[in-house]
């Protein structure tokens, strides 16, 4: 197959947002506004979603990268990205071997993996605490 | 040293915290095990929940007359990290593939398993069973249906993995030489008759061993989508209860919409747009492949969400028509390159007329489709070089 026939099968090649760019962005901001007059977040998995080819990159596109970035590293990497969209965050975890497990698009103040855990805090302070004790 | 009991009564919870994996970690697997049983994300605590309480359960996976094709699938699953984790979750005491044990040994940890957890294990079946000669399939002398038929006695439910399992598959397909039966026909054909053997032998209250009140949980393809053979382990593991199932025991979760009605390609359908050859210019614009063969309004699965190959595409994505691998009988069901019926009318003018009978339009089509492929399925037809080289 040639370049030119691969970029023609690329449906969201143009700028007509088309099928599931234009509904996911009306969903997201339906979202925001649940979010600011309810306090209720929402998460999309764009797994469940049949996505033609070029639609995810089209809407990550639009979506764009905002002032914040994080990576954890929790059973293989995951990237949390704020959008240009302020309480739209692009949550990707990967495996161990990087490929891509999840792809969340969440509308929320902050994703809930970024905060630290209870039972983590808990383990922290007891490592803490019997590290001081041995100095 | 822990005994063999504690770690068998150890929650998931447990046996992640004592892998040192830390609680965001735990949330990072529940939010993609989620993902993988195409839950919702709103239910991600629920799925902490439960699975902070999960106990290990045993498997006992039993392979018929099949290709390995099935245990292919699983072992190349690309979410790597969560598929060990949940490997590491379930006791898995008897494949012929994966373990290391052979002969005697390896029917012994079958028969052990058994004996321990009768009446809570998972049996996972991939394969056809063949009832016109016992001969042509046996493991350590025993007939596949003798095994299935002992070995499903104590089972707490039955999976049948893959085609051949869930429908019969190729070994069923005409003229069916080995007499192969999927898993639900046999529970239906023997699973009132008495199961001797080890089972009688060794369990001391078989008075619960009916095969046929097991439920049957069937995950077809040709092989199935990895991450839906480990969904349907998860959904057990995480609720202890089988999933919601479709008429013929599929979970609807993953088998609920037709490839058609989920692909990205059907709003070329819609328009009447349809690639005529493999190489003309709609095949190369991505239109619909319905004038190939596709048997996508036939087939329920989760390819065109799901995906394969670590999510890079699925069969139509590709360029190819959907077989309908996951459908009964998808062997006999006419040529992989004829089309299910071709409408008759221009289906965008037709639409301009009747937008609100589109939805009576597609059951029409729908019913022509599934008279076309049964009408197939009793002339045997064949695939011919002929199809393959389309004007």
């Amino acid at each position: 197959m040639s370049g030119s026939s691969i970029e023609q099968f690329n449906i969201q090649g143009s700028n007509d947002l088309t099928w599931n760019v234009m509904p996911l962005l009306h969903q997201i901001k339906h979202a925001l506004q649940n979010l600011l007059e309810n306090n209720v977040s929402e998460i999309i998995d764009l797994r469940s979603i049949p996505l033609a080819p070029g639609e995810e990159d089209r809407l990550l596109e639009i979506l764009g990268e905002g002032e914040v970035s994080a990576q954890l590293n929790a059973l293989g990497l995951s990237d949390v990205t704020e959008t240009q969209y302020t309480g739209v965050w692009l949550v990707t975890h990967h495996n161990d071997e990087n490929e891509i497990i999840s792809r969340h698009i969440e509308i929320t103040y902050i994703p809930e993996i970024l905060l630290s855990q209870k039972e983590d805090i808990s383990l922290a302070y007891d490592r803490l605490a019997i590290s001081l004790d041995e100095k | 040293m822990i005994d063999n009991k504690n770690l068998k009564d150890k929650t998931l919870g447990d046996a992640l915290r004592s892998q040192g994996i830390s609680r965001r970690s735990f949330l990072k697997f529940c939010a993609a095990t989620a993902s993988m049983m195409a839950l919702p994300p709103s239910m991600i605590p629920a799925i902490a929940e439960a699975l902070e309480k999960a106990k290990k359960p045993s498997v006992i996976w039993l392979s018929f007359q099949e290709c390995t094709g099935c245990t292919e699938s699983l072992t190349r699953a690309h979410t790597a990290t969560i598929e060990n984790l949940i490997f590491d979750s379930i006791s898995l005491d008897y494949h012929h593939t994966l373990q290391a044990a052979s002969g005697e040994a390896a029917e012994e940890a079958r028969t052990e398993a058994m004996k321990e957890n009768w009446g809570e294990y998972l049996l996972v079946v991939d394969g056809s069973i063949p009832t016109k000669d016992m001969g042509y399939s046996t493991i350590a002398g025993m007939s596949n249906l003798d095994m299935f038929l002992e070995t499903a006695a104590g089972a707490a439910a039955i999976i049948s993995v893959g085609t051949c399992a869930a429908f019969g598959g190729i070994p069923h397909a005409y003229p069916n030489p080995t007499g192969a039966y999927s898993v639900y026909d046999i529970i239906k054909k023997y699973g009132d008759q008495k199961v001797d053997g080890v089972t009688s032998a060794t369990i001391t209250n078989a008075s619960n061993g009916r095969v046929s009140d097991k439920p049957i949980i069937t995950v077809p393809g040709c092989p199935p989508i990895p991450v839906v053979i480990t969904g349907v382990l998860t959904h057990y593991l995480t609720f202890g209860s089988i999933p919601e199932l479709d008429h013929l025991g599929r979970p609807k979760a993953f088998y609920g919409s037709s490839i058609h009605d989920r692909c990205y390609r059907r709003p070329f359908y819609d328009k009447g747009l349809f690639a005529e050859t493999f190489d003309d210019e709609g095949a190369k614009k991505g239109w619909c492949l319905y004038k190939l063969g596709c048997k996508g309004p036939t087939t329920y699965n989760a390819c065109a969400t799901t995906k394969w190959n670590n999510g890079t595409s699925f069969p139509i994505e590709s360029g190819h028509p959907c077989l309908g691998c996951s459908e009964p009988d998808f062997w006999d069901g006419g040529g992989f390159y004829k089309a299910l019926s071709i409408p008759t009318i221009d289906i965008a003018s037709a639409s301009i007329y009747a937008a609100a009978g589109a939805a009576a339009a597609g059951v029409a089509i729908g019913a022509l489709n599934k008279k076309k492929k049964q009408s197939a399925i009793s002339d045997h037809s064949k695939t011919t070089i002929d199809d393959l080289e389309k004007q």
